[in-house]
């Protein structure tokens, strides 16, 4: 239940914005990300964005999961999984 | 979207690249084989969401985990930690002649301790209404204000919220027909139940990525600084969830818990504070009923007192009543990772998705329901 999509947003009207989640657009209300602007891409929950996602934090996830995963990975416990931090 | 390179980091093939998939078990197996010396032999982690719990079964992830590490299934599916009591209420609702009930379809199968659930209430002629949004809802008010429209809301920290921007959105538009249950349950009060428990045995828990992605990480310090509990916050893709494990088998191993944020595009430290904020305006914390556990303080959400008005419990004046469990039905220690649905003697017989006796096997991210469908 717990379950959300990201999308981009591709137009804004009164506090409601037109998302694209890979083709599929939908009215989605921005009341809990104010901030949130044209061509941002947010986590959408039922209806709601409830954040916004920033495209170069999953891609540095993805560096991270082919350095420490890839060939020539080294110690997962030593590398690139401490810079995971709060 | 298709064609824009950002996007593809979100949808990108490499979230669930085979190769990396088999290097992050292989670590796995090396790790936890070194995280066993340090609890004893078993090493069990505690998935808390029902996502978390469906993205493992769907991956078919857990048979090729080691055998000396177990994921359980945590209490954070929302129908299933919902108590009977407050099952029976929802059906109550349903019984108020002239509503239109809206729910999320999760809700629609579970019984309640009369054996009837929405599904067969709609059948007898209840207007019961399956909608994607509570916007959706407030829009029926909107569009008929002659009937009372009812939002039965349930869930966590992540699903409190939405039905707060829709309440407080039903009140600017004066709106007299709308109302909401508010059977919201609290994650880092249910970690504190559990860690509690004499008899807990868990090493590690993987942390819910969207209850998170509100709250923040700050909550959860608790369980690392009090209880010396490893925690990681945990995207949903099967190489998030692989991560996930092995920063928990990283902590475990060097003896050093924290809160570590695996699913950072998406959690920040802080949360989403316009989110925590209407969470706080339209709902206070209470006592809330759990299935399996009883009533605990300070463990839920409800209407606070400018939100009153909204609180469909109270508008159509629906008492709260204990109820039995299913009979011979381990959902209670199954939500409480104390047995596996397997060790439930119905598992499988008596109750399956089809003719489901617990909630477990009734929501689709249920444990049972999982372990059904996916064979694990």
């Amino acid at each position: 239940m717990c379950l959300a999509v990201p999308g981009k947003i591709i137009s804004l009207k009164n506090g409601d914005a037109e998302v694209d989640f890979n083709g599929v657009k939908r009215a989605v209300s921005l009341d809990l990300v104010p901030d949130a602007r044209k061509n941002d891409y947010v986590l959408v929950h039922a209806g709601f964005a409830i954040q916004v996602l920033e495209p170069k934090e999953a891609e540095e996830t993805l560096k991270l999961f082919e350095e420490i995963y890839g060939k020539d990975h080294g110690d997962a416990l030593s590398g690139p999984l401490s810079h995971i931090k709060p | 979207m298709k064609n824009s390179p950002a996007a593809q980091r979100f949808s990108s093939p490499l979230w669930r690249d085979r190769a990396l998939a088999a290097s992050a078990l292989s670590e796995i197996e090396r790790l936890s084989a070194v995280a066993a010396q340090k609890t004893g032999g078993q090493v069990n982690f505690m998935e808390v969401c029902g996502t978390h719990t469906m993205a493992i079964a769907a991956s078919g992830m857990r048979r090729l985990l080691p055998k000396g590490l177990r994921m359980l299934s945590g209490p954070g599916c929302p129908v299933c930690v919902t108590s009977q009591g407050d099952i029976d209420r929802v059906l109550a609702l349903a019984a108020v002649p002239g509503a239109i009930i809206t729910t999320f379809g999760d809700m629609m199968k579970v019984k309640g301790s009369r054996g009837l659930d929405l599904n067969s209430m709609r059948e007898r002629g209840a207007d019961i209404r399956v909608v994607y949004s509570p916007l959706d809802a407030v829009a029926i008010a909107a569009a008929g204000p002659g009937r009372q429209v009812v939002f039965i809301g349930v869930g966590f920290e992540t699903t409190a919220p939405v039905i707060a921007g829709a309440v407080a959105r039903a009140k600017k538009a004066g709106l007299k027909n709308f109302s909401s249950t508010a059977f919201f349950k609290l994650v880092p009060p249910a970690l504190e139940l559990l860690l509690s428990d004499p008899e807990n045995r868990i090493h590690g828990f993987m942390l819910p990525g969207h209850v998170s992605a509100i709250i923040g990480t700050e909550p959860y310090r608790f369980v690392a600084e009090k209880y010396r509990v490893p925690c990681v916050i945990t995207g949903f893709e099967p190489l998030d969830i692989l991560t996930g494990i092995n920063m928990l088998l990283k902590q475990v191993v060097s003896g050093k818990p924290s809160v570590e944020d695996e699913y950072f595009r998406a959690v920040r430290k802080g949360g989403n504070p316009a989110a925590v904020n209407i969470m706080a305006e339209v709902f206070s914390v209470c006592a809330a009923s759990w299935r399996a556990i009883g009533t605990v303080k300070a463990t839920g959400l409800e209407f606070s007192k400018a939100y009153a008005s909204f609180d469909a419990v109270k508008r159509f004046r629906i008492p709260y009543c204990d109820a039995p469990e299913p009979k011979g039905c381990l959902c209670g220690k199954i939500l409480l990772g104390k047995a596996l649905p397997p060790d439930c003697p119905l598992f499988g017989k008596a109750c399956s998705p089809s003719s489901a006796v617990g909630p477990c096997m009734v929501s689709s991210e249920g444990a049972c329901a999982a372990w059904f469908k996916y064979g694990n």
